[in-house]
């Protein structure tokens, strides 16, 4: 009977949903968007400085032979002051962090870093947010692991909590291997 | 003491309520290219691209600053002569397939395209067997 | 008091579920019996309970009692009343309560007002329908339980989201919950024609009135919540695949193929399988469309309770109620023995091209967006909107509305072409020109193009059928044909001309400054402050002129609520009868600027005039189905009652 044959069919088909259903509930919500540009070439690009007190970013700056850490952040976003500490941590380490000011007043970034310390050793400034979209960042903070040849390696996205420290001071070394 | 408010929460309005940026949308961000030719093929493209920070909306249909600083990319790509396509291919390369609303046939989005051939047969068929024999 | 008072109501019409599920199960067995006379009982009185409940949610949130903590988290003293009372559905708890209120008084209508169908039959119909709202009161007493108090009550309470402060929002739901809830009846009519195997043309006729009721409150519930969004979203989309308006769609595509299989199976006893399959899966779509809602694992601007422990919730009853009626047809689709023959070119032969490419645009729609989901469970994400469902739609929807243009006019059984040649050649001509017209003017895309011409033709054929009849003794259930397949028409048009001859404007202007969009003249008057009860704005003065001609003023607002604090926009349109003026105001620019969006959009209200028209059709079909049958009835009794004193 062709009819029972087909909803026999239906019912596999409706079993596999439930089933896929089921599996996804399962697994907790990754809303974040990954950058797929993972293993490529930074874009070139040239940052004016965000304040007075550090040089502005250019991507010559992360093929220096020297692997970096590179903070996506704004004075403006909430989960930027906490990382701070992290951040601080990190640089105490021996990390070079450099950091992409997405949409911000030099007046502003100066306050946030007045507030909350300041582990960055060059700050470039991207008000229409062209270097966030061309290194697939899609929100603040994001941290990338940057190699010598300037060759993004690794990113993490939100901020950096104490259990990612060690994370992202080994993937600065193989950066630098 | 109702117009007091009133001006008090008008002053508040030019303040963001959210933690967003203070910055002026990108200059391209709510300006349509001069040729209309040109903002149609943008406009084209912006709407089948995802706004990345909003649930479910295309970058053409959202007031988010990065959907904003999205669409100044498309315009002034296409302003400067680049094929939309080419643009889109330039945003999947950053993020992914999830950025174009468009799927691409490949190996992870074939089973969309073979559905829709699949049911044509399995249409033409019910219908030849249906319709075909019954006289 | 009146909270405890609701979730009283609400056990008893759970346990009175209990009862008419357990009096239904005894009175397909035996046929008789005490308890198998309780049924109909049952379930009048759990649809008064059940109502009750849903009263006293209303009545909680129209007092704003911020002891319970359902208000406390969706309401606000300062909120204007009928979005108070509004606040009682726009929330999953209260939502829930609405789905099992009105699978109930779906049930209790049927059980007293239906009895055309043999008692058994009906016993196992109303038996399934407590087995599904079983589920859904377990659901809501052990998971959602709207009426849980909070102590000590806050002062205030969270507000309701600002988006939903809107009238047209507000009875979006209810409007969408009669007709998606409504399915529960084809569904549950279908399981107990299964299960007493009486798969008949009376259960087809039985069933379709109620199915089109339900059908009417979707096409409704659809229509308006596709209007809201273009006014409300500030940039006149008004659909965009979004996976809860897909939700929303699944089920009245199924519900529309099942309408037309009904009246196949009632007028010619054939397609008896694909009315049963329809009937189980419209239902089965309404479910997965609240599970994938509210389980949170779909991305989507409308996502309700984002909670995965309710989702596994929904997930176990879907798999319950869907996969046992799928296995309760399959194991029982040998006894649906084939229904009479008919020739290709016949009204059947054109409702089974209807059957299927209707079924076949479900199966995309599902599987697109499903699609995503799947590949997440891969670690791939991909996105699928407008550009894949557009097209794909397209090849199945185009070949459908040519056999629409032509299936009302074939009689049944078999026809011939010579016979309907005319119509259909005049049609055509239509048709053709339309699109040699549009395509000489202005060069559009193929979609909108081929759009265009279908509709106009397809306006012509859908009045066909009432070529060479008496109009004033026509059936109104042919009327309401005529006027829904119309409908589909004017839709059509619309959709078409908006995509394609939508002109917009951004532009940055000082007040005083003018712009043009299309055949309009907008000038920005004044840029003023307003207040409003929990919100304040920037309000625009637009004065626009149509082709030189008088100025009419439109008032778009930037608006800001305080609790929650969230901003939104508030478009000020112009209708004509050739279209829409579209006007938003956003932000400021610098040197003083105000930044406006501006649209003129040819046709494009002719979307939601078609939406009207179908439901319309639908009700004048079903109006006439009603009547035609109750006149039917009271002549039986008549006939009987003069037999009867004929033979005493």
């Amino acid at each position: 009977m062709r009819m029972r044959w087909f909803v026999w069919l239906l019912v596999g088909l409706a079993a596999a949903a439930f089933g896929l259903f089921a599996y996804q509930l399962s697994r907790p919500k990754d809303d974040f968007v990954h950058s797929a540009m993972i293993g490529q070439a930074i874009p070139s690009f040239d940052l004016p400085p965000a304040v007075a007190d550090r040089p502005g970013l250019s991507s010559r700056d992360l093929a220096d032979g020297r692997p970096k850490l590179l903070n996506v952040f704004a004075s403006w976003c909430v989960p930027c002051r906490a990382e701070a500490p992290q951040l601080a941590a990190l640089e105490a380490s021996g990390a070079n962090i450099v950091a992409v000011a997405i949409r911000d007043r030099p007046g502003d970034v100066a306050a946030f870093l007045a507030a909350y310390g300041n582990p960055f050793s060059r700050i470039g400034k991207d008000d229409i947010s062209a270097v966030q979209l061309s290194i697939g960042s899609s929100g603040v903070p994001e941290t990338f692991v940057i190699d010598g040849r300037g060759v993004i390696r690794y990113q993490h996205i939100g901020d950096v909590r104490d259990r990612d420290v060690p994370v992202l001071l080994e993937e600065l070394r193989k950066a630098g291997a | 003491m109702g117009g007091f408010l009133a001006m008090l929460l008008l002053l508040g309005l030019s303040l963001p309520l959210a933690a967003q940026d203070l910055l002026p949308p990108a200059p391209y961000a709510y300006r349509q290219l001069d040729d209309p030719a040109l903002e149609a093929r943008a406009q084209a493209l912006m709407e089948t691209l995802r706004c990345l920070k909003c649930q479910s909306q295309s970058i053409a249909d959202s007031d988010a600053p990065m959907a904003g600083d999205m669409r100044h990319q498309v315009r002034t790509r296409i302003a400067a002569g680049e094929d939309p396509e080419a643009v889109r291919t330039w945003l999947i390369q950053r993020y992914g397939d999830y950025v174009s609303y468009k799927p691409a046939i490949s190996a992870t989005t074939w089973p969309l395209f073979a559905l829709p051939v699949l049911l044509l047969a399995v249409v033409a068929l019910i219908l030849w067997r249906r319709l075909g024999r019954a006289k | 008091m009146i909270a405890e008072i609701g979730l009283a109501a609400l056990w008893l019409a759970a346990a009175l579920a209990g009862l008419q599920l357990l009096a239904g199960i005894l009175g397909m067995r035996q046929g008789g019996g005490e308890m198998a006379a309780l049924v109909r009982p049952a379930a009048a009185v759990q649809a008064l309970l059940c109502a009750l409940a849903f009263g006293a949610l209303l009545l909680v949130f129209a007092r704003t009692d911020l002891s319970v903590a359902l208000v406390a988290q969706n309401s606000h003293s300062a909120k204007p009343f009928v979005f108070k009372l509004a606040g009682a559905w726009g929330n999953h708890e209260g939502s829930m309560l609405l789905w099992v209120t009105v699978m109930s008084l779906a049930g209790g209508l049927i059980a007293a007002v239906e009895r055309r169908l043999p008692e058994r039959t009906m016993r196992a119909t109303l038996a399934a329908q407590a087995f599904v709202g079983l589920g859904f009161y377990a659901f809501l007493l052990f998971s959602s339980n709207p009426f849980e108090r909070l102590d000590p009550a806050p002062v205030e309470g969270l507000g309701l989201n600002p988006l939903l402060q809107d009238l047209g929002l507000a009875f979006h739901p209810p409007t969408l919950y009669f007709g998606y809830v409504g399915l529960s009846v084809a569904f549950s009519f279908a399981v107990g024609a299964l299960l007493t195997r009486q798969v008949t043309p009376e259960f087809a006729r039985v069933m379709r009135p109620w199915v089109l009721g339900a059908w009417i409150f979707l096409t409704l519930g659809i229509t308006a919540g596709s209007y809201w969004a273009y006014y409300e979203l500030g940039w006149g989309g008004w659909w965009f695949w979004d996976p809860v308006e897909n939700a929303s769609l699944m089920p009245w595509l199924a519900a529309t193929a099942l309408l037309h299989s009904a009246s196949v199976l009632a007028a010619r006893d054939a397609l008896r399988a694909w009315t049963i399959l329809l009937g189980v899966v419209a239902f089965s779509m309404s479910m997965v469309g609240t599970f994938l809602v509210r389980s949170g694992i779909l991305t989507s601007v409308h996502a309700f309770a984002v909670d995965p422990e309710r989702g596994a919730f929904i997930l176990a009853l879907l798999a319950l109620y869907v996969g046992g009626a799928l296995v309760l047809f399959a194991t029982r689709a040998g006894s649906i023995a084939e229904g009479e023959r008919f020739s290709v070119l016949s009204r059947e032969g054109a409702l089974v091209v209807n059957n299927v490419a209707l079924s076949a645009i479900l199966a995309i729609v599902l599987l697109g967006t499903l699609y995503p989901l799947l590949t997440e469970a891969f670690d791939v994400r991909v996105s699928v909107g407008p550009p894949y469902f557009n097209p794909v739609g397209a090849i199945f929807f185009v070949p459908m509305l040519l056999v629409l243009a032509v299936g009302p006019l074939l009689r049944w059984r078999r026809d011939r072409f010579a016979r309907v040649q005319r119509p259909v050649i005049a049609a055509a001509v239509v048709a053709l020109a339309a699109l040699a017209g549009v395509w000489l003017v202005a060069g559009i895309g193929l979609l909108p193009l081929l759009g265009m011409g279908l509709a106009a033709g397809l306006a012509v054929a859908s009045v066909m059928p009432l070529r060479g009849r008496s109009l004033r003794r026509l059936p109104l259930a042919a009327w309401g044909m005529v006027v829904a397949h119309f409908g589909v028409a004017v839709a059509l048009f619309g959709m078409a001309a908006d995509s394609a001859f939508t002109t917009e404007r951004l532009v940055a202007a000082r007040v005083g400054e003018s712009a043009e969009v299309g055949p309009w003249r907008v000038t920005l008057a004044a840029v003023d402050p307003v207040a409003g009860p929990n919100w304040t704005a920037l309000e625009g003065r637009l004065l626009a002129s149509y082709r030189g001609g008088a100025a009419s003023e439109l008032d778009p607002q930037a608006r800001s609520f305080w609790t929650p604090p969230q901003q939104t926009s508030e478009s000020a349109l112009l209708t004509r009868w050739n279209g829409q003026l579209y006007t938003v105001l956003g932000g400021e620019a610098d040197g003083g600027r105000w930044q406006l969006r501006l649209w003129w959009k040819p046709f494009v209200t002719w979307i939601w005039y078609g939406g009207m028209l179908i439901a319309l059709g639908g009700l004048l079909a079903l109006v006439g189905r009603v009547a035609a049958d109750l006149k039917r009835r009271t002549a039986r009794a008549r006939g009987a009652e003069r037999r009867a004193e004929a033979a005493a």
